[in-house]
């Protein structure tokens, strides 16, 4: 086993990553994951060893239940040919695009910007994701991990900020814009909350002939964006453009409208979408709460008053509870308003708290010390009764089966302090929505909301972004929006909810002759480079102040270059292959096979290099005339097309897959060639 | 058009001996047609280098002209090269050989270089028995000159513009045979689990191996008509039985049923385990590999695998009796005398 084989770092500890075999998957998920709770490598590998055994064992009970049951497990017979056709297969092998919720295409993006077409690579994100200068800035950016790059290479594509990129240099691009009919289709939607998941229904629906109405509480729409997320992070002027292009898209804005009943409204229009965020910060039921109200603060709401300038200043000494992006945006915001000494507590260890890797490693350059497994026991206060520290106990977290046990140790500590900000969670919450009006509840007060459509029990009120299922981010607003208003659609022409547009798929050859491609494999074997920072005394200083510069045009440029184009799919043809084995040859990461079938297992074991990497998936062709079949590892293909390009017979061609997920502005598209 | 190979490998990737994987033995990227044999031959080259952990600064490739001769620069990239002159790779091998038997030496030639021009020369390296890997990229035609037939091109093989072959083939193998080659075999380049053993059998052999590999010309000699062709080697190819190289101090993996192998054992030990045949054939007697290679001729099949071999004979340096350590290592006290041995001749002669 090689030294770092399954395990991976997160925040400086070794944790252990196994795939989960695809017959199992609808029961254990994609992987299983457990820390070894060790720094040192060499301490790991042991801990590492011990974790993959159990977690084995636990796949053989599975796999034995399961036959049991009499459920036939995928990998009892011979590898089928791979079904290029289905649209999932190639869009997979794109892990970036295959992980973003919305299916963003970034490859052809970056390759966009790589020919300085910032226009069109800003287009092409707004499609998809609607507020790429937003998400370019602030998006939890799950398309990273999944960069093929970390795996072939070492750190991925810097996809987020070359995003941004796209914002950045881009020109006026209101041309480009869908054209908004000037008659109506007669149906009317009423938005409740303006924030990206609204926003994006509104997008979706407005090129239709829907007249739309924002409902919104406070007196500017952006939702969370513009209330929890701090200036130094997100411009408002970036936030401004984007929210308001699609306002003047023809929505109809309603701020400081609070909807305080559902049933007022919802006669009013034919269907309601509601996108009213998960608003409620959860709160810290401790000894001296009631008492030290006046200098504890709930975080979400702390910022939104920053955001809208009620509060301009905070203690010298503040205290963050809590280990998430919230507790990040608090305790450096905190810092920005004057605070002199801020501190992060966080319950959990370090390697468990839910704040972004990037958002953490800001705070902690900004000089924010984070002390772990630190648990809040009391405020505390002074004679006069006003709020003067905290007591926490220090905590040892023990995991058992994967699960973890916080156990106090006893040990307690006490901080001075003169204000706390509470960023321990939050919840969606619909005090106004009346009970009896036919949308059901589960038991956390949830609404139930279908996973496809985004329906609740009421037929005509539809659910998105947090208010849906809980806190997420912003991406995933953005993609429930897309669904929401696909629905909101069919609901509206009385098409079957479960009828929706497959997605947009096209493979393009890009053959331009004899060793020619239309696309440039020459990728950039550099590291990630790094974004520019403003000067961290002036930033710390301003409030408002961006801290990341964004990349300049060079450094764009250089970036982009380290994009492997996933896109740009390697698609054989069994019946020109000669079986001269020249791909084989050339392959620079060996992922290309040729042997006889078996089962999947075996297949794995037996290629050049052993596929270990269950979660990518291998290309088998049908039967060459030797008897044999070629199978190709998706897993390290750098997609430099060199296998076709010594391929005599052209049974090898490099076709760029567009996959495009669907959403209203293509809807008809994707229908007719569903048809065609 | 792509030039260079991404740097980047596997992670995965297998290590041998030396630490090096695969990808540490490569050259260039090949600028030969796409789908020509000649680079799934560089392909097992690279393979047996790699396994027998060569190390590439202790090789010497040698060529002369052609598409064939072209190939050393397609594998190990780390490696001493000598392009010569058309059909002169031979003779620079019997020097080289004689002034530096340390190296490895592997002549990569073609039917044209071999068969043709430098025949006269390839049969006095093997009369000589220089000690070295004799590659024949063997494709029945001259590709670099738009595909005329070559000398052993078989007489029923049309050209690719349909005209007829009107001379009988030399057969490469069953001359090495008669000029006392003492290693000889026949493969295919798109057999790389017969090839691979092969070549490595044919390093590890002390004296003039020759590999006489069918390698199809893709652009000139891959048609209905060719007996060179991708096509018409996998269907009249008639292996011999599976040959296994098994390193010095290693247990043979495969698992033939007892008595059913020949084990030839090779100068520093390892060894050759052939796998019996139904004919009873023994590779170790000349006669026989001659009889059978005609016999299979006149079938219509090609035989293929290793035909013959003499693991007891003298190699090129041990015949003339030449110093074991390379000349240019050799001092002055080696290299003269002294005077107590000069007066010693004066005498002798006065």
């Amino acid at each position: 086993m090689s030294d770092k084989k399954y395990l991976f770092k997160r925040n400086n500890v070794w944790w252990v990553k196994l795939a989960v075999p695809l017959s199992l998957r609808s029961e254990l998920g994609y992987d299983l994951r457990r820390t070894t709770g060790e720094k040192d490598l060499e301490k790991a590998i042991p801990i590492r060893d011990k974790i993959i055994e159990e977690f084995k064992t636990e796949f053989q009970i599975r796999k034995v239940n399961a036959d049991d049951k009499g459920i036939v497990l995928r990998g009892t017979e011979h590898m089928q040919k791979t079904d290029i056709s289905d649209p999932q297969y190639f869009h997979k092998v794109v892990d970036c695009q295959y992980a973003c919720p919305a299916h963003t295409n970034v490859p052809e993006y970056i390759r966009l910007i790589a020919q300085k077409k910032y226009d069109d690579a800003y287009m092409l994100n707004w499609e998809s994701n609607v507020f790429p200068g937003i998400l370019g800035r602030t998006c939890d950016r799950p398309c990273e991990p999944a960069c093929r790059r970390g795996r072939t290479h070492d750190k991925p594509v810097a996809i987020c900020r070359l995003k941004r990129v796209t914002y950045d240099y881009k020109n006026d691009i209101d041309p480009y814009l869908p054209e908004i009919p000037k008659v109506k289709n007669g149906k009317k939607i009423g938005l409740i909350g303006a924030g990206p998941a609204s926003l994006t229904v509104a997008r979706d629906l407005l090129p239709l002939g829907y007249e739309v109405t924002i409902f919104e509480k406070d007196n500017k729409p952006g939702g969370l964006m513009r209330t929890n997320i701090p200036s130094f992070r997100l411009p408002a002027e970036v936030l401004d453009e984007e929210v308001y292009r699609i306002i003047k898209m023809g929505a109809e804005l309603k701020t400081n409208s609070y909807i305080d009943s559902l049933e007022n409204v919802i006669d009013s229009f034919d269907a309601v979408f509601v996108g009213t965020g998960a608003p409620k910060g959860k709160d810290l039921e401790i000894p001296g709460r009631k008492e030290a109200s006046e200098n504890i603060h709930i975080g979400i709401d702390w910022l939104t008053s920053i955001a809208f300038e009620h509060t301009k200043s905070i203690g010298k000494k503040v205290i963050v509870i809590g280990g998430g992006n919230t507790a990040m945006d608090c305790c450096r915001t905190a810092i920005r308003l004057g605070a002199d000494d801020v501190k992060v507590t966080v319950r959990s260890p370090k390697s468990d708290m839910k704040a972004s890797d990037w958002e953490l490693e800001e705070a902690i350059d900004e000089g924010i010390p984070i002390l772990d497994n630190t648990s809040p026991k009391e405020f505390l206060l002074d004679d006069e009764g006003k709020l003067k520290g905290m007591k926490f106990e220090k905590m040892e977290a023990q995991y058992t089966d994967g699960k973890r046990k916080l156990i106090p140790t006893g040990e307690e500590i006490i901080i001075e302090c003169d204000d706390v900000l509470l960023a321990i969670g939050q919840d969606n919450a619909f005090p106004w929505i009346e009970k009896n009006i036919g949308i059901d509840f589960n038991e956390w007060d949830c609404p139930i909301v279908d996973k496809t459509t985004m329906q609740s029990s009421h037929p005509k009120v539809f659910f998105g972004g947090d208010a849906a299922w809980g806190p997420e981010n912003i991406i995933w607003a953005v993609a429930h929006g897309h669904q929401a208003a696909i629905s909101i659609d069919n609901f509206c022409s009385e098409v079957d909810l479960f009828d929706r547009p497959p997605p947009l798929t096209n493979l393009v050859s890009q053959k331009m002759g004899i060793h020619e491609w239309s696309y440039d494999n020459g990728i950039s074997q550099e590291a990630r480079l790094e974004v520019p920072h403003a000067d961290l005394k002036e930033a710390l200083n301003d409030l408002k102040m961006e801290v990341e510069l964004g990349f300049d045009e060079k450094l764009a440029l250089d970036e982009a270059q380290r994009c492997l184009n996933c896109d740009m799919q390697t698609v054989f043809q069994e019946k020109l292959c000669i079986e001269c084995d020249a791909c084989v040859d050339i392959c620079p990461t060996d992922c290309i096979t040729f042997t006889t079938n078996d089962t999947e297992e075996k297949v794995r074991e037996k290629l050049r290099v052993p596929a270990l990497n269950l979660d990518q998936d291998l290309y088998v062709s049908g039967k060459l005339a030797t008897g044999r079949v070629m199978i190709k590892d998706e897993d390290m293909c750098v997609h430099c097309g060199l296998c076709a390009e010594r391929c005599p017979t052209g049974a090898w061609d490099i076709q760029q897959n567009n996959y495009i997920e669907a959403h209203n502005l293509n809807k008809d598209k994707a229908k007719a060639k569903e048809v065609a | 058009m792509s030039y260079f190979k991404p740097i980047n490998k596997h992670p995965n990737l297998e290590k041998n001996k030396l630490g090096l994987t695969r990808r540490d033995y490569e050259g260039g990227v090949s600028t030969l047609c796409a789908g020509c044999g000649h680079d799934s031959i560089s392909a097992c080259i690279i393979e047996a280098c790699f396994r027998l952990n060569i190390e590439a600064y202790k090789v010497a490739k040698l060529s002369g002209i052609g598409c064939s001769s072209k190939a050393p620069a397609y594998f190990l990239n780390a490696s001493h090269g000598f392009n010569s002159v058309h059909g002169r790779m031979p003779s620079i091998a019997t020097g080289a050989n004689c002034a530096n038997e340390d190296l490895l030496y592997l002549g990569v030639s073609g039917d044209g270089d071999s068969a043709s021009i430098g025949i006269g020369q390839f049969i006095h390296a093997i009369r000589r028995q220089v000690n070295m890997v004799y590659f024949v990229e063997n494709n029945g035609t001259y590709g670099l000159t738009k595909g005329q037939f070559s000398a052993t091109n078989d007489l029923e093989s049309k050209n690719k513009y349909g005209e007829d072959n009107l001379f009988p083939p030399i057969d490469l193998t069953s001359m090495a045979i008669q000029m006392g080659a003492s290693y000889v075999a026949r493969s295919f380049s798109g057999d790389r689990d017969q090839l691979v053993p092969l070549i490595m059998g044919a390093i590890q052999h002390k004296g003039f191996a020759l590999l006489d590999i069918i390698s199809p010309c893709v652009t000139f000699n891959n048609h209905d008509s060719s007996t060179k062709s991708y096509d018409y080697i996998r269907n009249h190819n008639e292996a011999m039985g599976k040959t296994d190289f098994v390193p010095l101090g290693e247990e043979i993996k495969t698992n033939y049923d007892e008595g059913s192998s020949v084990e030839v054992k090779l100068h520093d030990g390892s060894r050759l385990s052939l796998e019996k045949t139904d004919n009873n054939f023994d590779p170790t007697d000349a006669g026989n590999s001659l009889d059978l290679i005609r016999e299979k001729n006149k079938e219509g099949k090609i035989i293929t695998g290793l035909l013959y071999v003499d693991n007891k004979c003298k190699s090129l340096t041990e015949i003339m009796d030449l110093p074991d350590k390379p000349l240019n290592t050799l001092e002055q006290d080696e290299l003269c005398p002294g005077s107590e041995i000069l007066e010693e001749i004066n005498k002798s002669l006065s």
